[in-house]
Parts: C-alpha cells; sequence; structure tokens
C-alpha cells in the first residue's frame, strides 16, 4: 500500500475508533443507571447488615476480612436488572475492545503512512497516549477488576480522540531531523505508557476518594448512593491504584530521566537543560515520589495519598498540553 | 490488624518525631536532626522541589534565553527586579531552590543511612515468633488433629518451597520472605545520592561554548574561538580544552517541497575534517543532528545553521573595503534572513548595510520576504549608511547590529535608498559613495562543543535507581507462622500471616499451605 493509502485507512479508523469508544461510554454509563436503580431495591436490607458489622465490612481489607456481609444478603433485587446490568457492563468492555482494535490499527497505518513511529507532532501523540490509556485499562482489567472504571476510561479516550482528529489533525508527513532517533522511540513509548497508568490511576483514587467518603458517612450512620455501593471498597481501591501507579513510575522514571536525558544529550549536546517540557516531567516525577511517600506517612495514608495521586495526573497532563501550547521550549513538536 | 501493620511499620521505617525538644542544646540538636530525617519532612520537601521547579519553567532564565530575560526586564519596570531580587531568572541555580535539594539530600542520608544499618541487622535476624493471638492475623486457619506427628517439619518444608526463610521455635516456626524489598528501597535511595554527584560533578567541571562556522572556514578549540562560552564552575581554562580543530568543508540541508508540511527541515549535514591535537593526521567526519562528533570526551554537535552571503563594498575612492561572508540570522522558518555589512575603512566616509537575504524572494504586499527555506531564488535587500570615520575605541562590537547613531541613511530621489540584487549583480551608492557587489552566498553551522563530566555516573545511578525501586515495589514481604499446641487435649494446628507490603492474596496462600499440611498427617476431621 502507499502512504497515501495507509493516510486514508488510518483517518478513517480513528473516527470509527472514536464513536465506538462513545458507544462502549454510553453502555457503561446505562451500567452505572442500571445498578443506581437494582441496589436501591436492596437498600434496606444492605444498609442494616452495614450498620451491624461494625463497619469492619466497609473499612476492612477484603482479604482481612474474607466474608463481607453486604455480599451475603440475600438478593432482594430483580434478578432481571442484574442481569441487564452485567450485560451492560460486558458489552461497555467488548465495544471497548473492539475500539482499541481499530484504534490500534490506526495508530500502526499513521506511524505506516509516515513512514516513522507515529508520535511526531501533538495530533500523532494525542492518539498514541490515548492508546496507551486503554491498553493499561484492558491489561488490568480482568487482574484488578477495574469494569468500574470503563464509564471513565472510555470517556478520557473518546474525548482525547475526538479533540485529536477535529482540532489537532495534522497530515502525515516525516520528521523535523531533531527527532531521527530510537531513542525516541523509546523515550516516547515509556512516557506514553506510563502516562496511559497515571490516567487509570488518577481515575481510580478519584473513585476512591468518593468512596471512601461515603463509606465514612456509613461509619457515622448515614447511607451510601445507591451506584457507589457496586465499587469495590475503597480499600481495595486505594491498592488498586497503587499497583497501577508502582507500575507506572520506575517506568516514568527510565522514561524522563534515562531515555529522555540520553536522546537531549544526542540532539541538543546536553542531557538536562531544564527545558520546561523536562521541568514539568520532574515534577510529575517529584509528585509520584511524594505520593509512595504519602503512602507510608502516617497521617498522609489513604485520602491524602489518593489526592496527591491526582494532582500527579493533572501534573502529567499539563506537561503533555499545558507545556505544549502555553510555553515555547525545544520540545515544541512540529505541526502543533 | 492496622495496629500491628503500624508497629511493624514503625520498627523498620524512621521514626515519626513526637513531642517537644529535650532540654539542652544537644537534645534540641538531636530533635532538630530527627524532624529534618522524618517521613513528613521528606514528603513536605519533595512538595517543595516540584512547586520551586515550576518558576523556572514560566519566567525566562539567563541560562537559556538571555535576551528573553532583558526583554522582560526592560517590559516589567516593577515585578521584573523583585524576579531578579527572588532569584526567578535563574531559578535552578538560586539559593533558595539550592536549599530545598540540599536539604532533602541531608534527609535522604540521615534517613538511609540509620535504616541501612538496621537493614543489615535485620538479614541476621531470624524470623520471628508467633504473636500470642494468631487468630487476629488475616487468612486465619485452623484445625484438628490427633496427634502432632511431623506438621512441623512438613511446614518447614512447604514454607521453604515456597522461598520463606523459616525458624523454629518451641511447637511452632516463623517464616519471612521478601527482604529484597528494603534492600531494594535503600538502594534505590542511595542511588539517588549517586546520580545527583554525578550531575554535580557535570555542572562543576563541564563546559559548553556555540560557535558560528561559515562553510570553508575552521575552528579550533580555545576559548577565544567561541562565540558564548559558559565553563562549570571549577573550569580552569584552555588548559582544560581539548586541543582539536576543525573545518567545516561542506553543508546540505534538504526541506519538504510539497504537501501541508511544504518547507518543513528534513536533513541537515555538515561534511567536517578535524584534527585531535595539532599534529595528528586529518580525518573527516559526516555531522548530523542526533550524530555528535566526540573528541577527547568533548562532543561537537551542530545545532543550526544559515545563509552568509559574500559581498564586496568598494569606497567612494575606489578601495575594497569589505570583502567576505557575513552571516545573517535566520528570523522565520524560511529563512528570511537578517543581518549587516560594515565597512568602517571605507573612505570618505564609513559605510554600513543592513538588511535580508531571502533564500527564495518573493516581493509582496508587505514588502520582500522568504517563501521557502532553501535557496530557489536568492536575493539581498538592504538599505545604506554612511557616516564619519571614528577612531577604533577597541570595545567589541556585535556584528549583528549596526550602531546607526552616528551614520546618516542614504536617499535617492527623496526616498531612502535601497538595494535589491541577485547573485553576481552591483549596485552603485548615491552620490558616488561607492558600491556594493553581491557575489554569492555560502552556509554557516552553528557548532555546539561541550564536555560533560560524571555523565556515566549519573546514569549509573538512576539506573541502579530503577532496578532498587522495581525490587522495592514489586517484592513482597510476607510473614507466616505456624503453631502446634494442644487445647483440652486435643491437637491444634494454627497458620495465619501478615503482609508486610500491599500484596493480596495473603489468604490464597495460608490457605494452600494448610491444605499442604493437613493430608500428611490429618486424621480427624478440620474443624474451621
Ligand atoms: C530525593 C528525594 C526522595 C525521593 C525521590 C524518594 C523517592 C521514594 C520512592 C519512589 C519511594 C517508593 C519506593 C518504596 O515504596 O519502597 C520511596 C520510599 C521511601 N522513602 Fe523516599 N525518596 C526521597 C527521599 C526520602 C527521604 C529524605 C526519606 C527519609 C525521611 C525517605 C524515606 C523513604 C522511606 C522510609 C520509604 C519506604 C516507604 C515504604 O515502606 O513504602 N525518602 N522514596
Amino acid at each position: 500500500m502507499s502512504p497515501e493509502a495507509y493516510a486514508q485507512v488510518s483517518n478513517l479508523l480513528i473516527p470509527t475508533a472514536t464513536v465506538i469508544y462513545a458507544l462502549a461510554m454510553v453502555s457503561h454509563a446505562m451500567e452505572w443507571a442500571l445498578g443506581r436503580a437494582a441496589v436501591a431495591k436492596s437498600a434496606a436490607v444492605k444498609e442494616e447488615v452495614l450498620v451491624a458489622s461494625d463497619g469492619a465490612a466497609v473499612s476492612g481489607d477484603p482479604t482481612d476480612v474474607p466474608d463481607v456481609p453486604a455480599v451475603d444478603v440475600p438478593a432482594v433485587e430483580e434478578p432481571a436488572s442484574s442481569e441487564r446490568l452485567d450485560a451492560a457492563s460486558r458489552i461497555g468492555l467488548l465495544l471497548t475492545w473492539l475500539a482499541f482494535v481499530l484504534h490500534l490499527g490506526g495508530v500502526v497505518t499513521r506511524g505506516l503512512a509516515a513512514g516513522r513511529v507515529p508520535w511526531g507532532n501533538m495530533y500523532e501523540f494525542s492518539i498514541t497516549a490515548s492508546l496507551a490509556v486503554a491498553i493499561v485499562y484492558l491489561i488490568f482489567v480482568q487482574r484488578y477488576k477495574l469494569q468500574y472504571l470503563g464509564l471513565g476510561v472510555t470517556f478520557v479516550v473518546a474525548a482525547v480522540l475526538g479533540l485529536a482528529a477535529l482540532a489537532l489533525y495534522t497530515p502525515a508527513g516525516p520528521l523535523v531531523p531533531a527527532l531521527h532517533s530510537y531513542w525516541l522511540v523509546i523515550h516516547v513509548s515509556a512516557a506514553a505508557i506510563s502516562g496511559g497508568a497515571f490516567t487509570v490511576g488518577g481515575l481510580v483514587s478519584v473513585l476512591y476518594l468518593v468512596k471512601a467518603r461515603a463509606e465514612r458517612r456509613v461509619l457515622a450512620g448515614g447511607t451510601m448512593a445507591a451506584s457507589l455501593r457496586r465499587l469495590p471498597s475503597a480499600e481495595a481501591m486505594d491498592g488498586t491504584a497503587y499497583k497501577v501507579l508502582a507500575f507506572a513510575f520506575p517506568l516514568w522514571t527510565f522514561g524522563v530521566l534515562v531515555a529522555g536525558p540520553i536522546w537531549a544529550e544526542h540532539a541538543w549536546g546536553r542531557y538536562w537543560g531544564w527545558d520546561p517540557k523536562e521541568v514539568w516531567s520532574l515534577v510529575t516525577w517529584v509528585v509520584y515520589a511524594a505520593y509512595l511517600h504519602a503512602r507510608a506517612t502516617a497521617g498522609w495514608r489513604g485520602s491524602g495519598a489518593a489526592k496527591i495521586a491526582i494532582v500527579g495526573w493533572f501534573v502529567f497532563i499539563f506537561n503533555f498540553v499545558g507545556v505544549n501550547l502555553l510555553v515555547s521550549g525545544l520540545h515544541s513538536y512540529a505541526g502543533v | 490488624m492496622t495496629e500491628i501493620k503500624d508497629r511493624i511499620a514503625a520498627a523498620s521505617g524512621p521514626e515519626e518525631p513526637s513531642g517537644p525538644p529535650a532540654l539542652g542544646l544537644v537534645g534540641w540538636l538531636r530533635w532538630t536532626w530527627r524532624q529534618l530525617t522524618s517521613m513528613k519532612t521528606a514528603l513536605v520537601l519533595l512538595f517543595l522541589l516540584a512547586l520551586g521547579a515550576v518558576p523556572g519553567s514560566l519566567v525566562p532564565q539567563t541560562p537559556i534565553d538571555p535576551i528573553k530575560v532583558s526583554d522582560f526586564l526592560a517590559a516589567h519596570k516593577t515585578l521584573g527586579p523583585l524576579y531578579d531580587k527572588l532569584g526567578l531568572f535563574d531559578v535552578y541555580k538560586s539559593a533558595w531552590f539550592s536549599a530545598i535539594y540540599l536539604l532533602l539530600f541531608i534527609s535522604l542520608i540521615g534517613c538511609v543511612v540509620p535504616r541501612l544499618s538496621v537493614y543489615v541487622k535485620g538479614l541476621r535476624a531470624r524470623p520471628p515468633k508467633p504473636p500470642r493471638n494468631l487468630n487476629r492475623l488475616p487468612g486465619y486457619q485452623r484445625f484438628e488433629l490427633a496427634e502432632a506427628g511431623d506438621v512441623i517439619e512438613v511446614a518447614t518444608r512447604e514454607l521453604r518451597k515456597r522461598r520463606f526463610r523459616v525458624q523454629s521455635y518451641d511447637g511452632a516456626v516463623g517464616a519471612e520472605r521478601g527482604y529484597l524489598r528494603e534492600a531494594g528501597n535503600l538502594l534505590f535511595h542511595f542511588s539517588l545520592i549517586l546520580a545527583l554527584v554525578g550531575v554535580a560533578w557535570g555542572s562543576l567541571f563541564g563546559y559548553r561554548g556555540t560557535v558560528l562556522v561559515v562553510v570553508g572556514n575552521g575552528f579550533s578549540n580555545s576559548v577565544a574561538q567561541y562565540d558564548d562560552f559558559t565553563p562549570g564552575r571549577a573550569f580552569s581554562g584552555d588548559d582544560d580544552l581539548p586541543p582539536f580543530s576543525l573545518t567545516v568543508k561542506d553543508f546540505e540541508a534538504k526541506f519538504q517541497e510539497d504537501g501541508p508540511q511544504k518547507g518543513a527541515a528534513r536533513e541537515f549535514k555538515a561534511q567536517l575534517d578535524y584534527q585531535q591535537t595539532p599534529d595528528a593526521p586529518e580525518k573527516s567526519y559526516l555531522l548530523e543532528v542526533n550524530h555528535p562528533l566526540k573528541l577527547d570526551g568533548s562532543s561537537v554537535y551542530l545545532l543550526g545553521h544559515g545563509y552568509a552571503p559574500r559581498v564586496t563594498v568598494k569606497d567612494g575612492q575606489g578601495n575594497v573595503a569589505f570583502s567576505g561572508p557575513a552571516p545573517f540570522l535566520p528570523q522565520d522558518s524560511n529563512f528570511s534572513s537578517f543581518g549587516v555589512i560594515k565597512a568602517p575603512d571605507a573612505r570618505p566616509e564609513t559605510l554600513g548595510f543592513e538588511g535580508f537575504f531571502l533564500p527564495t524572494a518573493y516581493i509582496g504586499p508587505n514588502g520582500p520576504v522568504s517563501v521557502f527555506p532553501d535557496d530557489l531564488n536568492p536575493e539581498l535587500v538592504m538599505t545604506g549608511y554612511y557616516g564619519r570615520p571614528r577612531p577604533e575605541t577597541g570595545k567589541p562590537e556585535s556584528v549583528y547590529q549596526l550602531d546607526k547613531s552616528k551614520l546618516t541613511q542614504f536617499q535617492q530621489n527623496g526616498d531612502k535608498w535601497r538595494l535589491q540584487l541577485a547573485p553576481g549583480q552591483s549596485a552603485q551608492l548615491p552620490d558616488k559613495a561607492g558600491s556594493i557587489t553581491f557575489d554569492g552566498y555560502s552556509r554557516w553551522v552553528k557548532l555546539q562543543i561541550s564536555h560533560t563530566p560524571g555523565t556515566g555516573l549519573a546514569l549509573a545511578g538512576i539506573s541502579l535507581a530503577i532496578l532498587g525501586l522495581m525490587g522495592s515495589l514489586f517484592v513482597h514481604p510476607r510473614r507466616t507462622w505456624v503453631r502446634v499446641r494442644e487445647e483440652d487435649g486435643r491437637t491444634v494446628v494454627e497458620v495465619a500471616g501478615l503482609d508486610r507490603g500491599p500484596e493480596r492474596g495473603l489468604g490464597d496462600e495460608i490457605q494452600a499451605i494448610t491444605t499442604a499440611l493437613k493430608p500428611a498427617s490429618s486424621s480427624t476431621q478440620e474443624q474451621p
């Protein structure tokens, strides 16, 4: 196939993937809506159990307390609605897989069209970075039971892809000479994958804060919003966020503190020059180091750490979007 | 449960500072030191470091772009001097930024050195005795046996198989694994220090300079030859520079010729001849972006390029007052290049010219511009000035700027005189003041030459740090106990464990161990 043909295929696949991600998002939104309805019916019964169990069910580690009473509650909800709920969840995941395959195809054909790695400008970095979010989510979705993240992930990916296709599109072309290096390949793929994990970890941390607040309210004798009951316990989500971010941190360290400097040394003759992009990468790194410390510091565990993880995510996004658009530096991409 | 976790964390991690300082200087010092090396302080310092790094990305920085800094100072009469006082134009060398990271690293050393000795002691320590109430631990399992038999031996074997270190106690075994977590953590923190030392080394003893060389000309490595030179604080001068020299033989640039990215740079190549030392044989090298030439630890990089029109200026008396290439500086992506030509030796009046070299000239509604970076239609468009000869002051003057304060612009027919020349063409100056010939043009390259010692150390440090990090984040320490005791005439076997990291799946492992213990000696049924 000719580069033009590849480019056409890519330009077809990316919008299609966007639409299917959006459909997956609708399906997950229905899942949340159904969850609300389904749990509301059994709310009264569960509330009793939660309060009676002295909070252990909601604050304990699931491995500490293997039999979470809330699970043993006889199902008062109609089986039909639970089935529909599961179906919505499964359809959402299935659509996400389908969109992901098309998305992957779109990124690969884009690379083939340009004759190089597909992250030479902001359009390409957007489609690749959102692909990384989808990859990290799909890798971890079974292992860490991340189904509850479907809505957030499909929203983020569909939004980034849509924005890229509408506002950032740049036709495929070769690279400016400074970007010719295999260290660029390593540097950017490490940054993109860890960025995907920061995003997933950030989304989990947001839901953690919501759930933890709801649990505190239950302990204080209040009730929990119906849709939140289907989320894992706050402690389990805290553990999930940690694992995803613990996966991201060494990769980010390698990407921005090893591969990046090596490439900068080749391209600009200095491995570190306090370029705005470098500064914000370091700030991101330091914030996540603070996150890992916070988890080991009394008074900062839990909510404090989760907030730092969210700050880290915003810093990462600012580095990618804000620094490119607002601050000029050596890292400005061709054709932003 | 949380209580136990905390106790263990307190035993292995640094203690949180508590209470007011004890009386006396020593007590007070100790208290300060404990504060400084506490986990909370580390957290605060990390935040300060992140926060402190930010202004340097938003305010122009002297070492990166001094011109932007002076523009900023000119534009902000009150804010500018304030920023200057706060060191905001050179954040990363400012006293307060240095203070943050030095405190952080002192805290780091104070934190990890004691932990190292605790760890070394802990390496020899045996896995601890089971706590009295195993049933308060997670994943607790118990079953009954007719008689104890060899449960302890089976448990020891099973736990060893699961890579636990095992210690037998009276009627019980304690087991522990995951010692590498703390080792990884210590390696990580120590390696950060190593990396910082490497970085500091480079900034003290290194140097960096740039020089613009017109194709055909040469450069030899001495401080005086640089256009711009930044030595490290401990750099001593020419003796520290390797004595190489080079000549730029040729330069080639390729640009995208069509499509939406028309004009974007595609390829730069400079052909160099170089000598490592004055008497070494001459070698050649093809210098490209991303492919520096390495000489004696110094590296030569291709940073940029541009055009240098070759011009001959004759004065009013018919003598050649200037001849040669004059580098012009590109102003936009199509290389509309601005420059000046000075002929201070011209008589009876000195001459000066200012204007543009346009590689692909196009006369648009707003005047002449270049519309493509390559030399498809080169033209020189300039205006001229004349003035009284002035005595040499010896003050260095920028070769890219014309001091017009004592010069008068040439006029013709009541308008400013302007020349527009293609290569090979000449123009007469008004009032028989002389002539100017556009002989042709050369390309120039901007080279950066730098030496950064300690890079290997910094790289080794950060690589070891990542290795340590993997150990620290992915190794999960776990303790497990098996105890056999008599209870109301029956033999009871208890199994329980404790995670010291965020690992899950403890319950599964305890379950598996319990299952392994049962068949070998089980004769009675289990009682959960
Ligand atoms: C340059 C500054 C520092 C950076 C970038 C940094 C980074 C990190 C990172 C990424 C971790 C996570 C690895 C793990 O969980 O084992 C960690 C853990 C740790 N750090 Fe630091 N650190 C710094 C300074 C310090 C200082 C000053 C202290 C002492 C107060 C300290 C004490 C600890 C401790 C005790 C842990 C283990 C926490 C745990 O058990 O999970 N660190 N550090």
